[in-house]
């Protein structure tokens, strides 16, 4: 029986989860979208970024991606909506404003 | 070879725990409990055993260090009784809930108030429904022997639960019986290595213990844990069946003493059987047909058995030592009554209270009892109600 942490859901009976709901695999956050709790969420205005990269390491859900180290835009299926990023860029190049 | 020895409930389950050598055995001292880690800390220092033993700063500590060290890998236990074990109360359901397989060595005292260091079973009931498995002993040979089959039972994969090894405060903890003693050989042998399948230490895996479980995986996590529960029935039952080839000792979930033809039977648990076994000997010479169901394991609670055990009897007195305010009883009478009525068995019952905060419970009470089983059978009343046995009234 494959209890792998993708395949236990709301819909799975009780012998599918494994026991004491114990994780045996790395990085299963990334099944959930925590976004889907935010009430606001950042948005990234490219053109003021200086990709300093202060933000990445401060987002407690890892919901900044950075490629080739440049960062991209959220990853909104993860953000909670913290702020925290917003107050790491000393560029005003994040904003809670004008989102939901 | 089998040793004769004359010790203390305590000192046999410190030597059991020796010849075990668990891995993890954090601490913190309560009476009656206390001389277990002393005596085990004494191997410690001894170098007689691998252990890492760890004194604490509560009882919170000890069993949170001791699921901790059992998720990691290690087998492990710690001991309390009484306020000590009311201290650990919400780590006693993370250990059955995370299916953490560790020991508690829990022996019984009065849980406050009034303050009181003597024996009942007011701890370990209070905890009947945290999801451990309950083991009790009559006396220090059936303690050290449950310590040496309790992680078997609890380690099985079917299982994976936490096992509490209960014995009577003072009664067993600390007077000495002539016992037997299996070889520190023996014991290894049977107990095994804990090779636990899952465990945080494994560097070739990752994992995480105790998830938040929301509403729609509660449920289903609670069900895994009565099914295991309900496998520990077979489980015990096998483990017990290898442990009497090894020692000559045969358990079971509970024992039948001259049940086989009783009209009249008593149910109880611990210490107490001994005493209510000389009683129904001497009133068996006067003709009387009287017997005893002792329960050993009270989670799971063999029910059906029981039922079964007792389908002959005209009447039963379903004796608790400890009270449950629920006015109708005590633990023992009220999952007693249940197995009965669900089996159909319309037996009368009395439901006592007896040995409440260390009340010695006499030879005599015992008759008393069962006079009073035969005098409601006869007299055709139904007995309503439940009574005190032992008190001044």
């Amino acid at each position: 029986m494959a209890l792998e942490a993708k395949n236990i859901t709301e819909k799975s009976k009780w012998h599918e989860i494994t026991e004491g709901n114990q994780i045996w695999e790395p990085a299963t956050s990334k099944h959930f979208n925590t976004g889907e709790w935010a009430k606001d969420q950042p948005v990234f205005i490219e053109e003021k970024c200086t990709q300093c990269l202060l933000c990445t390491p401060v987002c407690p859900d890892s919901a900044i991606p950075v490629k080739d180290m440049k960062r991209l835009d959220f990853d909104y299926d993860h953000c909670k909506g913290c702020g925290i990023c917003v107050k790491a860029c000393p560029f005003s190049a994040i904003t809670m404003e004008g989102v939901k | 070879m089998a040793k004769r020895e004359r010790l203390s409930g305590n000192e046999a389950a410190a030597i059991a725990l020796r010849q075990i050598n668990p891995d993890v055995f954090p601490a913190f001292p309560i009476t009656p409990s206390t001389e277990i880690p002393e005596y085990f800390s004494k191997f410690v220092a001894d170098g007689l055993v691998d252990t890492e033993f760890i004194p604490v700063e509560s009882e919170h500590s000890s069993m949170s260090a001791a699921l901790g060290a059992e998720a990691a890998g290690a087998r492990s236990l710690t001991a309390t009784s009484s306020c000590g074990m009311a201290l650990m109360w919400e780590e006693l359901y993370v250990a059955a809930s995370d299916r953490l397989p560790l020991m508690l060595a829990l022996v019984n005292r009065a849980l406050s108030g009034p303050i009181n260091i003597n024996c009942d079973h007011s701890d370990s009931m209070g905890a009947r429904d945290a999801g451990w498995i309950q083991l009790y002993a009559e006396s220090n040979q059936e303690v050290y022997d449950n310590f040496v089959m309790a992680y078997r039972i609890a380690e099985h994969k079917d299982v994976r639960l936490p096992i509490m090894v209960c014995q009577d405060g003072f009664i067993t903890s600390h007077a000495v019986q002539n016992m037997e003693l299996l070889e520190d050989e023996e014991v290894k042998n049977f107990v095994g290595e804990y090779e636990p399948e899952h465990y945080l230490l494994n560097s070739k895996e990752s994992m995480a213990v105790g998830p938040y479980g929301v509403s729609n995986y509660y449920m289903e996590s609670k069900y895994a844990q009565v099914v295991a529960m309900e496998n520990a029935k077979k489980v015990a039952v096998d483990v017990m069946n290898e442990f009497s080839k090894m020692s000559g000792r045969q358990y079971g979930l509970f024992e039948e003493y001259r049940l086989e033809d009783a009209e009249y039977a008593i149910v109880l648990i611990g210490s107490a059987a001994g005493t209510a076994k000389d009683a129904i000997d001497r009133f068996r010479e006067e003709g009387k047909k009287v017997g005893l169901l002792k329960i050993r394991f009270f989670r799971p609670f063999p029910g059906e058995e029981i039922a079964k055990a007792l389908s002959k009897v005209k009447a039963i007195g379903l004796m608790d030592r400890a009270e449950s305010f629920s006015t109708q009883g005590g633990p023992v009478g009220s999952e007693t009554l249940a197995a009965l009525h669900r089996a159909g068995n319309t037996a009368k019952t009395i439901e006592y209270m007896y040995g409440l905060g260390g009340r010695d419970i006499k030879v005599e009470d015992f008759w008393k009892v069962f006079d009073e089983l035969e005098e409601a059978t006869e007299t055709g009343n139904n007995p309503s109600g439940y009574r005190y046995i032992g008190l001044r009234e």
